[in-house]
């Protein structure tokens, strides 16, 4: 027990730090977007799990030689109201801190869910009676605003792009196609759980450096993920061109009065320029072997702290 | 969009359009018009004006004047500053950025629109 606490420990470490900062400067990512996103959320999982499970470990070493014995025994001795025979306060420590920090990610998330579905849910209202569809495109709605605006409103049962009139008059026909096209491909591959699932964390843990570097790095990811799919609509150049425009209209015409564009350190993360380049100059994608690693390390990640917590 | 939604929309048109606050019987006259029948396809009753009308209230969009008989409803807030509300939810810079929605793109800084704009410029064009 003490050791696979050690363990996880150690990995919990790394994926809390080393592991996350090399990927997020890897160049690989880029090449194939889907696999790398997989690994993301692979060590967000992992580093949860062996978090939690090297801290379980460490508080049930009094009452058992594994996890199963532990919890057995540590349920007995709570109903009994009793103490194992050699009791430790550091183990209690220990075992309030796993039960703290699992109950706090998850009820998290769970509030990051709903306040995001009761926002969601009011957006779509006023969606629905401040804007019209758009005639050539379904599933799509303008809005009267000036501002280049595109997004996607995801929903359980019918979900929407949203263009602003500023939009529609800043892009020609292919690119607007390039752009509906792009967030068809968000709301499809469901982007937007991963998103709220990283934001989460983020908001969970916010003195963790880590979290903030991989909410960007898999917003990216994501962005590149949807541009791919928009790919196979119009060509490269035309995409590069319609999120260059967009990209930079706030710049030269800052949206009039209503909207004032947050920057500062709010906004420091640039999610145009690498895709841009990207696009001009596509990198080969990952050699199916690669891909096939990255899955595999992704999955190994997941059982790593599994196994080790079944088995101890 | 549902022919409820529909009629909703037009409803709150005509609220937003309307310089005083307008009982229930004149807004469903206002919306005696083609693109309300077409929803319809029958003709418009008080009740289900009332209907809708709770129901946005409920939602905060609407509110009523409750001084007279009958009561007068009026928009909440006027349709731009619904519209910036919303736009302040995508672009991020609303008070509470939790549900912030997958727009487009991000902003860049002007020094890289600028570099931006000279790489496509100089990228080879695609064979189309």
């Amino acid at each position: 027990m003490f050791a696979t606490a050690v363990i996880l420990g150690i990995v919990a470490v790394l994926l809390a730090g080393p592991v996350p900062i090399l990927l997020s400067a890897a160049r690989w990512p880029a090449r194939s977007p889907a696999v790398a996103l997989v690994l993301w959320q692979s060590i967000a999982l992992a580093g949860g799990l062996s978090m939690i499970g090297s801290l379980l470990g460490f508080g049930l070493i009094p009452f058992g030689m594994n996890l199963f014995d532990g919890i057995r025994s540590l349920g007995g001795h709570l109903v009994a109201g009793t103490l194992p025979d050699e009791p430790s306060f550091v183990a209690v420590l220990m075992l309030c801190a796993a039960l703290i920090l699992g109950s706090h990610l998850l009820l998290n998330l769970a509030a990051t869910f709903f306040r995001a579905e009761r926002q969601h849910r009011r957006h779509r209202h006023l969606i629905g009676l401040l804007s019209q569809p758009l005639a050539e495109h379904s599933g799509t709605r303008v809005i009267e605003h000036d501002a280049p605006v595109a997004y996607c409103l995801p929903g359980a049962t019918r979900s929407a792009t949203v263009l602003s009139r500023g939009l529609l008059q800043l892009l020609d026909d292919d690119q607007l196609r390039a752009v509906i096209a792009h967030e068809h491909a968000h709301l499809m591959q469901k982007h937007h759980l991963v998103l709220l699932a990283f934001k989460s964390w983020h908001s969970a843990l916010p003195w963790f450096p880590i979290a903030n570097r991989a909410e960007n790095a898999v917003a990216l990811l994501v962005e590149m993920l949807a541009d791919d799919q928009a790919r196979r609509a119009v060509d490269d150049r035309t995409l590069a061109t319609a999120i260059a425009l967009v990209g930079s209209a706030h710049q030269v015409d800052p949206l009039g009065t209503d909207v004032e564009l947050a920057d500062g350190p709010d906004h420091p993360f640039d999610l145009v320029s690498p895709r841009v380049r990207r696009l001009i100059t596509p990198p080969a994608p990952l050699p199916a072997p690669a891909v096939l690693a990255v899955a595999a390390s992704a999955a190994a990640l997941l059982l790593l702290p599994t196994l080790l917590l079944m088995l101890a | 969009m549902s022919s409820l939604g529909v009629l909703e929309r037009l409803l709150m048109d005509v609220l937003w359009d309307s310089s005083e606050p307008l009982p229930a019987t004149d807004l469903r006259d206002r919306l005696l018009t083609p693109a309300a029948s077409v929803a319809r396809r029958k003709p418009l009753a008080t009740t289900t004006v009332l209907t809708m009308l709770s129901r946005l209230e409920a939602k905060g969009f609407v509110t009523r004047d409750r001084e007279k008989r009958p009561h007068r409803y009026r928009a909440v807030a006027t349709r731009a500053e619904h519209t910036a509300d919303l736009m302040h939810e995508v672009l991020g810079t609303a008070p509470d950025r939790q549900a912030a929605l997958a727009r487009f793109i991000g902003d860049v800084t002007p020094q890289e629109a600028a570099t931006l704009r000279r790489l496509l410029d100089s990228a080879p064009l695609a064979h189309e």
